[in-house]
C-alpha cells in the first residue's frame, strides 16, 4: 500500500499568522483568546474569541483580489501558500493536472452573507453585492486555492460541521493511497464572526463567557475561533524522489455516524471512529501515545469523549497523553480538524506535546491524563486527532512520527 | 404585562409554552412532570427557554439554564425573573436592542 506523508503545513489562527507562530504558542502553552475586535458583539453574553489578530488582506492579496474572496477563503489561500512553500513543490503542468484539493468549511463566507442580508433586511436596500454568492459558497476556499496554483485535478469541499476538515484530510489521504492523485492540498478554513452567527451560537448556550477549560471540572463552554490550516500530502516515494523532507506520515482515517441525537454526542459513535482509524492504520490501541482531543470544553463533550477513549483504548486509555489545543486556538469549527492535525504533526515531529491550558481542577468524570497546563517532552510514535461534529458525524485521523 | 400576574395563570402559560414547543398535548404537561417523562433533553430545554424568554420578555442566564432539571424549575425560574424585573422598574435587565 502507498505510504502517504505530509511535506508542508500552513497555519493562520488566533495564535498568529503563520506556522511558526502557531508552533511557538503550542510549545509554550500560550493562549490566543481575547475580546472580539472585528465584528459587532455589544449585546452578546460572551466577548472572547480566538481571532486572527491584525489581519490585513492587503498583506496577502491585491485589493482587487481581496474584494473577490471572503475572509475565510483568504485564510485558506494564505495557509495553502505556506504549506506549498514548506513542501518545496515545484508545479509542472502534469503535476497540476494530477493534484487534488479537498477542503473543509462549516459556514463558508458568513461575513459576506451577513453584509448582504443586512443591506436588504435592515437597511432597506434593493440589491446586494453581485459577489455575495461566490464569496459565500463553502467551496470558495478550494476554488481560490485551485486558481492560486493552477491545479486542475479533483477539487471539492466537505461540510460536516466541526468534523469538516478532518473528513477532508481523510478523504484526501484515501484518494492518494488509492493512486487517484499524486499530491493533495487539504485542510480547512473558517471565519465565522458575524453578528448573526454569533447570536446563533449564543442561543445554543454552549459558549463560555470567560475562557475555554477543556476537561477541567470548572469548564463552562467552548470558545469560538477562526483561521485555516492546509497541508501538502503526497506519497512517500514521491516525496523522497524529489528530496522533500516528510514531517509525519498519515496512517489511518476512521469515520462514523452516531445516529443518536442532533447535538448530543455519543461515546459509542466516537469510539467507533477511533477504532476504525486504528484498524485503517493497522495498529493496536497500545501503540498510540498521544490524542489531540476534540475537547471543546463543554460539559457534555468532555465527559463523552473521555468515555469514548475508555471504550476504544480499554486499559491503555490511562496511559495516553491527551490534550485539547482548543483552549489556545479556540474551536475553529470547519477548520478544527486541520488545525488540530497540524498541532498533532508538530507534536510528533518536535517531540513536544501541547498542553491543555486553563486546567484548574480534576473532574471525576474526566479521569485521564490531559497534559494539564505544561507542555511535555515525549517521544511518541503514533497519535490520533479527534473531530466530533454536531449532527453526530465523527472523523478521526491517525498520524505517525516520520521514520523510514 | 403591567397587570398583576396570577401565579396559577403564570404556571398555566408556562405549561402551555412547554407543550407547544414540544408539540405535545397540553394535558400531558403538568407542574410535576419530569423531563424524562416528557422526553425533554438538554437541547429541548434550551429551545423551551428561548420560547419563555420571548413570551415573558426576560433573559435567562446560561448558568441557570444548565441547572434546570424539571418543569417546576422552569416555572420557579421564570417567576423569579419576572419579579426581579418588576423590582427593577419593569425594564428588561440586559435586553439591549439588536445592532442599529
Amino acid at each position: 500500500m502507498r505510504r502517504i506523508v505530509v511535506t508542508g503545513i500552513g497555519v493562520i489562527s488566533g495564535l498568529g499568522k503563520d506556522r511558526e507562530a502557531f508552533a511557538g504558542a503550542l510549545r509554550e502553552g500560550r493562549c490566543g483568546i481575547a475580546p472580539l475586535m472585528n465584528a459587532e458583539c455589544h449585546d452578546l453574553r460572551f466577548r472572547n474569541v480566538a481571532e486572527v489578530k491584525c489581519y490585513d488582506p492587503a498583506d496577502h492579496f491585491s485589493l482587487k483580489e481581496a474584494d473577490m474572496i471572503d475572509r475565510f477563503a483568504q485564510f485558506a489561500v494564505v495557509a495553502a501558500r505556506e504549506a506549498v512553500r514548506q513542501s518545496g513543490i515545484e508545479w509542472t503542468q502534469e503535476l497540476r493536472e494530477s493534484s487534488a484539493i479537498v477542503t473543509g468549511s462549516c459556514v463558508g463566507g458568513q461575513a459576506t452573507e451577513n453584509q448582504g442580508f443586512w443591506d436588504v433586511y435592515k437597511m432597506g436596500k434593493t440589491r446586494v453585492h453581485p459577489m455575495t454568492i461566490p464569496k459565500t459558497m463553502a467551496n470558495a476556499g478550494a476554488s481560490a486555492i485551485s486558481l492560486e496554483f493552477g491545479i486542475t485535478g479533483p477539487a471539492f469541499t466537505i461540510s460536516t460541521a466541526c468534523s469538516s476538515s478532518a473528513h477532508a484530510i481523510g478523504q484526501a489521504f484515501w484518494m492518494l493511497r488509492s493512486g487517484m492523485c499524486d499530491v493533495a492540498l487539504t485542510g480547512g478554513s473558517e471565519a465565522p464572526f458575524s453578528y448573526g452567527i454569533l447570536k446563533a451560537w449564543e442561543a445554543m448556550r454552549v459558549v463560555s463567557p470567560t475562557v475555554c477549560r477543556p476537561f477541567s471540572k470548572d469548564r463552562n463552554g467552548m470558545i469560538l475561533g477562526e483561521g485555516s490550516a492546509m497541508m501538502v500530502l503526497e506519497s512517500l516515494d514521491r516525496a523522497l524522489a524529489r528530496g522533500a523532507k516528510p514531517l509525519a506520515e498519515i496512517v489511518g482515517f476512521g469515520m462514523s455516524s452516531d445516529a443518536h441525537h442532533i447535538t448530543q454526542p455519543s461515546a459509542e459513535g466516537a469510539a467507533k471512529a477511533v477504532r476504525m482509524a486504528l484498524n485503517c492504520a493497522g495498529i493496536a490501541p497500545e501503540q498510540v501515545g498521544y490524542v489531540n482531543a476534540h475537547g471543546t470544553g463543554t460539559t457534555v463533550n468532555d465527559i463523552t469523549e473521555t468515555a469514548a477513549l475508555h471504550l476504544a483504548f480499554g486499559g491503555h486509555a490511562k496511559r495516553l497523553a491527551i490534550s485539547s489545543t482548543k483552549a489556545m486556538h479556540g474551536h475553529t469549527l470547519g477548520a478544527a480538524g486541520a488545525i488540530e492535525s497540524s498541532a498533532t504533526v508538530l507534536a510528533l515531529a518536535n517531540g513536544i506535546l501541547p498542553p491543555t491550558i486553563n486546567f484548574n481542577e480534576r473532574d471525576p468524570e474526566c479521569d485521564l491524563d490531559y497534559v494539564p497546563n505544561c507542555p511535555r517532552a515525549a517521544d511518541v510514535e503514533y497519535a490520533i486527532s479527534n473531530s466530533f461534529a454536531f449532527g453526530g458525524l465523527n472523523a478521526v485521523l491517525a498520524w505517525r512520527r516520520y521514520s523510514v | 404585562m403591567a397587570e398583576e400576574i396570577n401565579q396559577d395563570d403564570l404556571t398555566q402559560r408556562i405549561l402551555r409554552i412547554i407543550a407547544e414547543t414540544q408539540r405535545k398535548d397540553p394535558a400531558q404537561v403538568a407542574i410535576d412532570s419530569s423531563f424524562e417523562e416528557l422526553g425533554i433533553d438538554s437541547m429541548d430545554g434550551v429551545n423551551i427557554v428561548f420560547a419563555l424568554e420571548n413570551e415573558f420578555d426576560i433573559n435567562v442566564p446560561d448558568e441557570e439554564v444548565r441547572n434546570i432539571r424539571s418543569v417546576r424549575d422552569m416555572v420557579e425560574g421564570v417567576r423569579a425573573l419576572i419579579e426581579q424585573r418588576k423590582q427593577q422598574g419593569d425594564a428588561p435587565s440586559d435586553a439591549a436592542p439588536a445592532a442599529s
